[in-house]
């Protein structure tokens, strides 16, 4: 996929090159399937029961999409390893920031709930 | 200039002031590859995922610290027991009162702000091609989505201050309509809060980005990126905007569907 690498800079001589657009177009569909697939989901899946299996499923197809814009559209895919790490390391930990805190709020509520009703 | 009351060495100055430096202590080397403009971009929005990672967090702590509706969805009430749920609560589309439609405003918006990426990009590509009139057009389609998107946001505020229904009867006996920051009709404070906050601090993000791409517009006809060799500046701000579209694909899940 580095076939749409940007050319040097500094060799314009007048002549406009033909527009490289298949891979953004491409990017664009995954992203308006993934979307649609989403919205499918929200209205079949509706059963309480399968909520924890429904909102994975979210997730999963929320960090799909976001791979294919930073990737892709935000170019990190082609840029040298250390930079990707240097992006990616960081924001890994406030994946777990978010799965601690989210634990912390369920612990919250319940000790109120004991507190305060009865 | 080269006396020796500066602090350089004396001996090097002559070969700093007029040569380039390219020794790889020297500056001449660039870090990752990427030029000064692109890295102190990554940089910041690095620092931007922070911010609204920290959004996310107390979103998801505060919903997780609620309680959670547990009956059928079609018997689903607002209150302030239990934490909304969100396809009973974005169920309007502008011009079409009082039909419920679940998601279909956020569903156009959504796929507005995936448009205007895609138009970004190909200003983006447009630029490495040196095509000024193709990184016109697209910048002028980039604009268009997000101020579209803009708009839609604030129709989309409007109805959630305004509400719509009967309403809801809160706990002092009156009735409720729609939303501010104290109270709202839908369910616990926090919610109405957090959407303010949430989707409020995103918004701002985009109008900031189209401000900048009507500069990058003006820039673009005044010639003044050609004159410069080369349209980096697009890609600058092209980093941004796909970022406030990866912020929105977030939002989208956790405020929207899940």
């Amino acid at each position: 996929m580095s076939s749409h690498a940007a050319p040097e800079h500094g060799a314009f001589t007048g002549e406009i090159a033909k527009p490289n657009t298949a891979w953004i177009w491409k990017t664009f569909w995954v992203l308006v399937i993934i979307t649609a697939v989403e919205f499918a989901i929200a209205f079949s899946m509706t059963s309480p029961g399968l909520r924890t299996v429904r909102n994975s499923i979210f997730i999963v197809m929320t960090i799909l999409k976001a791979f294919f814009i930073v990737g892709e559209f935000m170019h990190l895919k082609h840029e040298v390893k250390s930079l990707i790490w240097t992006i990616l390391v960081p924001t890994a930990l406030l994946v777990w920031l978010v799965v601690a805190l989210v634990t912390e709020g369920s612990y919250v509520g319940e000790v109120l709930s004991h507190m305060f009703s009865r | 200039m080269a006396q020796s009351t500066t602090l350089q060495p004396s001996a090097a100055s002559a070969a700093y002031t007029d040569a380039p430096r390219t020794g790889t202590w020297d500056g001449g080397n660039e870090p990752f590859k990427a030029s000064y403009g692109k890295l102190m971009m990554w940089f910041f929005l690095l620092s931007d995922t922070f911010t609204f990672g920290a959004f996310l967090t107390a979103y998801g702590l505060i919903r997780h610290k609620h309680g959670v509706y547990t009956g059928a969805a079609k018997d689903f009430f607002f209150s302030t027991a239990h934490w909304p749920i969100p396809e009973k609560v974005f169920n309007s589309f502008p011009g079409m009162h009082g039909v419920d439609l679940p998601l279909a405003f956020v569903a156009l918006m959504t796929m507005i702000l995936i448009f205007s990426s895609v138009t970004m990009v190909l200003a983006v590509e447009a630029g490495h091609r040196m095509d000024k009139a193709d990184v016109q057009k697209w910048l002028l389609w980039t604009i268009l989505f997000g101020s579209m998107f803009l708009s839609s946001q604030a129709l989309e505020w409007t109805h959630f201050i305004g509400g719509e229904g009967p309403g809801t009867r809160m706990a002092d006996g009156t009735i409720m309509h729609g939303a501010n920051l104290a109270v709202n009709q839908y369910g616990p404070p926090l919610f109405a809060d957090l959407f303010f906050f949430i989707t409020g601090f995103h918004g701002t993000h985009v109008f900031s980005g189209v401000c900048l791409l009507v500069w990058c517009f003006i820039a673009t006809t005044n010639g003044t990126f050609e004159k410069r060799g080369h349209y980096e500046m697009i890609e600058k701000i092209g980093l941004y905007w796909h970022f406030v579209d990866l912020v929105w694909v977030f939002v989208f899940t956790f405020f929207y569907l899940v």
